[in-house]
């Protein structure tokens, strides 16, 4: 059962170039410092790899911060 | 008397390819771009150190009679040998003739060749491989000599980051023979959706929209890349989930097609599109690391020649030998994308 601190933690370790402890499920994942294409990729990786479900670009536009990334993923997985 | 025929099977015999000389390095790249040094670590994890440029006067067709005749010299080949010609590329010299009739005459292979060009960028390699297949083991063709060749950056925007950092230009030339020996080349799996056409796309300058002023106006994608109709536009997000749906799927298929195990195959050569893509597509499917031969550092994305150059460099490190079962898999513009399973 996947839940959304474990979430929240495994995508920020996902991300080089944030200091740990930054993110939280209410953080706008647009609003990283440099956020950039690369950040998109890692996400639908992240979710793809460990979760065994693949975002497309309409689900990642759809979304603002990480918890709604988590409901997505967890739709998916439904 | 019953006549005994043995039958011949299709195998790569050979393979060079050619680099041109300018190198764009990504100390040029963040010196261009200087505000996307904050994302310098991000950027890295695609792989790609330094990329070759070709002068702008330069064609596809020009650095493919390159390859071809670096083929012949490193391998000891004979132009007279070849029966027929492919050539893979997204970028042809004229409207017609087509531009293996140039590279023909360039590369003095005989009249009695067959050429013909196709269009295909990622994918190309592994259909080219399963023509060369088909004309050797149901025509009969003793030597078909396959040619990929890029010069995408000339149709890159200059202003478009991502694809000035992924792409460099180069071309490489195969020869596929004939033999007795079997697998050679091995099963194939082909596939296309053209529903998606626009994810990877030049839209101006062929004959639906012929060029005007208003090709050139700048567009700016969702990723802050600047473009224009004139040039490649391509939706990253789109491509990087392309590639995760489509890869595993394929490589299911061949494996399948096969009827071999995953566990089976020796090595794996993926178009080197991004690594941080391969790399995730081997974590989902429980491909170990060392089972993965990669060559994007110095070269990035080549199109159509990303396998030939990487398998070139596998066997030249001793990673492909003769006996391994090498499982190949390409896959972009077209939507397009094929693999196979090889043994040298």
């Amino acid at each position: 059962m996947i839940n959304i601190q474990e979430f929240t933690k495994g995508l920020e370790a996902e991300f080089e170039d944030v200091e740990p402890g930054t993110l939280n499920p209410d953080t706008n994942f647009r609003s990283i410092k440099g956020w950039s294409s690369m950040h998109a990729l890692i996400i639908i990786a992240y979710i793809d790899a460990n979760y065994n479900a693949l975002l497309n670009g309409a689900d990642l536009k759809s979304a603002q911060s990480i918890q709604d990334l988590y409901k997505i993923t967890i739709e998916k997985l439904k | 008397m019953k006549e005994f025929t043995t039958k011949m099977s299709a195998y790569i015999k050979a393979i060079s390819y050619y680099l041109p000389e300018k190198i764009f390095s990504n100390e040029d790249f963040f010196k261009t771009f200087p505000d996307s040094i904050t994302q310098k670590e991000n950027y890295l994890r695609i792989g790609v150190q330094e990329r070759h440029i070709v002068e702008e006067n330069i064609t596809a067709s020009d650095i493919g009679v390159i390859a071809g005749l670096n083929l012949f010299k490193e391998h000891n080949i004979k132009p007279e040998e070849i029966d027929f010609l492919l050539f893979c590329s997204l970028e042809f010299d004229y409207h017609f003739p087509s531009s293996c009739s140039i590279i023909q005459a360039k590369l003095n292979l005989p009249k009695s060749c067959g050429a013909t060009d196709y269009n295909l960028g990622c994918s190309g390699y592994i259909y080219g491989l399963g023509i060369a297949k088909g004309l050797i083991e149901s025509l009969g063709m003793k030597n078909v000599l396959l040619i990929t060749a890029s010069t995408l950056s000339k149709k890159i925007h200059p202003k478009d980051k991502s694809s000035r950092f992924i792409f460099g230009d180069a071309s490489a030339a195969t020869l596929i023979s004939s033999s007795e020996k079997n697998n050679g080349l091995g099963s194939f799996v082909f596939g296309t959706d053209g529903k998606k056409a626009e994810k990877i796309i030049i839209k101006d300058g062929a004959a639906r929209n012929p060029i005007s002023k208003d090709s050139y106006i700048e567009i700016e994608d969702e990723s802050g890349n600047i473009t224009s109709n004139a040039h490649l536009q391509m939706e990253g997000t789109g491509v990087f989930y392309f590639g995760l749906k489509t890869i595993p799927i394929m490589i299911e298929d061949v494996i399948k097609k096969e009827k071999i195990k995953l566990e089976e195959i020796d090595l794996f050569i993926f178009h080197q599109a991004n690594l941080f893509l391969i790399s995730t597509v081997c974590t989902k499917l429980n491909i170990p690391k060392e089972k993965v031969y990669n060559y994007m550092e110095k070269v990035g994305n080549t199109v159509a020649s990303s396998i030939p150059i990487t398998l070139y460099e596998a066997m030249k490190e001793g990673k492909a030998k003769p006996g391994q079962k090498i499982l190949l898999a390409g896959f972009g513009v077209g939507l397009s994308w094929g693999a196979t399973i090889i043994e040298l």
